[in-house]
């Protein structure tokens, strides 16, 4: 029987990862190439964002895999506590560093949209606030991968700091409403609500979020790769050094 | 357990370093946000509950890495983790043995201090409560980020990294207490809220920290 826990194992996975790794850069190249240009020069300006409004083909899907990044390594490190799978481990922390980036585009594609809109490069709005503290999160989840020397230590530890960030940046989340009421919008890409973004915005987004989603996965399977390869030869190089 | 609060309280205060400096340096905190931002009387009013509660933070930061970090290096911490004393039993007690010597100690300096910084009269109430209440969840996250970089040769600088980003929460609802008490508002949402916080983490966190301390004895 074919089970998903197959591909815990390290050369299972290398084989599964390396054939669907071009097709996933293909997609993604394909999605951000439509997504982007649709939405930056198919679509019309809005009639009071004028062309500012295209920010969002950058800003929205980076800030949602900013939040996702660190979902996807929240059940990586569980999977990595709870069955020990090394392959899992190592894709939390290649997912670190991408998600970071999806944090910093956001912050800073959000602040080059504030400052013709708002008035101002940053406002200490809960969300803005959120993301600044969840890059805090990323920084410090890195920044102990990196200060650990044992692997499987660093493993363990950097998992429970996930475990028990999430709850933190849960509650930061929700701690920032109380201190500030915000310049954002409230959601309006949901299914169920009547008020969303005008269909000629929302499916070229659409297409840019499917990009962002694909462009992910590629980074995080790319790097998880590097990883294992890098594993692969330490231990190479600490047996040449034994014999 | 009580041996190892009295203990560690007794370590604390004689063996110097830390029971006092986390006072002083709350002080000169104090002493030095009039200096950078000037001795206005109504600006010092309209930030004292955010100084008090920063200040208050870093002190207690500042003597985290004792929690752990010299039972660990003359090696009582693995004795102490063989004892029949549950590892969760241990983070409790080492992390209100830090509260006693920084949170209680910092509730009771703050109001001292407050005056310095032009805090009006109707918000020390809050400010002591909120800092009563608000100080524990510091120490049980601050135990959790020692117990994370106990091994670590120079884990200072990473362990504020870890922890200030965790401390936010209390942060918020701890100053909007003290500053909703200042202009007269009602300050008991905030306040259960954080202490809900505290309790939470009292609970919780003991769990996280001996696990990670398990690891970092390994």
């Amino acid at each position: 029987m074919a089970s998903l826990w197959e591909y815990a194992n390290p050369r299972k996975f290398m084989a599964l990862s390396g054939g669907l790794l071009p097709w996933v850069s293909a997609g993604a190249a394909l999605c951000l190439v439509v997504g982007l240009v649709w939405g930056f020069f198919f679509t019309p300006d809005d009639y009071r964002q004028g062309s500012t409004v295209k920010i969002i083909y950058l800003h929205v899907p980076s800030a949602l895999m900013a939040i996702n990044a660190w979902f996807m390594m929240l059940v990586a490190s569980l999977i990595w506590l709870i069955r020990r799978h090394h392959v899992s481990a190592l894709a939390a922390k290649a997912a670190a560093p991408v998600g970071a980036v999806m944090t910093l585009i956001a912050l800073v594609t959000g602040a080059f949209w504030g400052q013709p809109m708002w008035g101002t490069w940053w406002a200490w709005d809960p969300r803005l606030t959120s993301f600044l503290i969840l890059f805090l999160f990323y920084l410090g989840y890195m920044a102990l991968w990196s200060a650990i020397e044992n692997d499987d230590t660093a493993a363990d530890l950097t998992s429970v700091l996930c475990l028990v960030g999430t709850v933190f940046a849960v509650l930061s989340r929700y701690a920032v409403n109380f201190w500030n009421q915000g310049l954002h919008q409230g959601a309006s890409l949901s299914l169920d609500k009547e008020e969303n973004v005008a269909d000629i915005f929302y499916f070229p987004l659409l297409v840019a979020i499917a990009g962002f989603v694909l462009l992910f996965v590629a980074l995080v399977l790319l790097r998880t790769r590097t990883e294992i390869r890098l594993r692969r030869m330490r231990a190479l190089v600490m047996r040449e050094q034994i014999s | 357990m009580i041996a190892l609060l009295l203990r560690d309280l007794r370590l604390a205060v004689r063996a110097g370093g830390g029971f006092g400096l986390a006072i002083a340096f709350f002080l000169i905190v104090v002493t030095l946000v009039p200096l950078g931002v000037g001795p206005a009387s109504g600006l010092l009013e309209e930030i004292a509950p955010g100084i008090l509660w920063i200040a208050a933070l870093l002190a207690s930061l500042l003597s985290l890495d004792r929690i752990f970090a010299l039972d660990f290096d003359d090696g009582s911490l693995d004795l102490l983790a063989t004892a029949p004393l549950p590892l969760e039993g241990l983070v409790a007690i080492k992390a209100l043995a830090h509260w006693i010597t920084t949170g209680l100690a910092l509730s009771l300096a703050a109001l001292l201090l407050a005056p310095l910084l032009a805090l009006p009269a109707s918000a020390y109430l809050w400010l002591l409560l909120s800092l009563l209440l608000g100080t524990p969840a510091l120490s049980m996250i601050g135990a959790f980020g020692a117990a994370l970089t106990v091994g670590l040769r120079r884990g200072g600088l990473l362990l504020s990294l870890l922890v200030l980003p965790f401390y936010v929460p209390v942060l918020i609802l701890g100053a909007e207490t003290v500053r909703r008490g200042a202009q007269g508002l009602d300050p008991t949402t905030p306040l259960l809220l954080l202490a809900a916080l505290s309790c939470g983490t009292i609970a919780l966190l003991p769990f996280a920290s001996a696990a990670v301390l398990r690891i970092n004895l390994r």
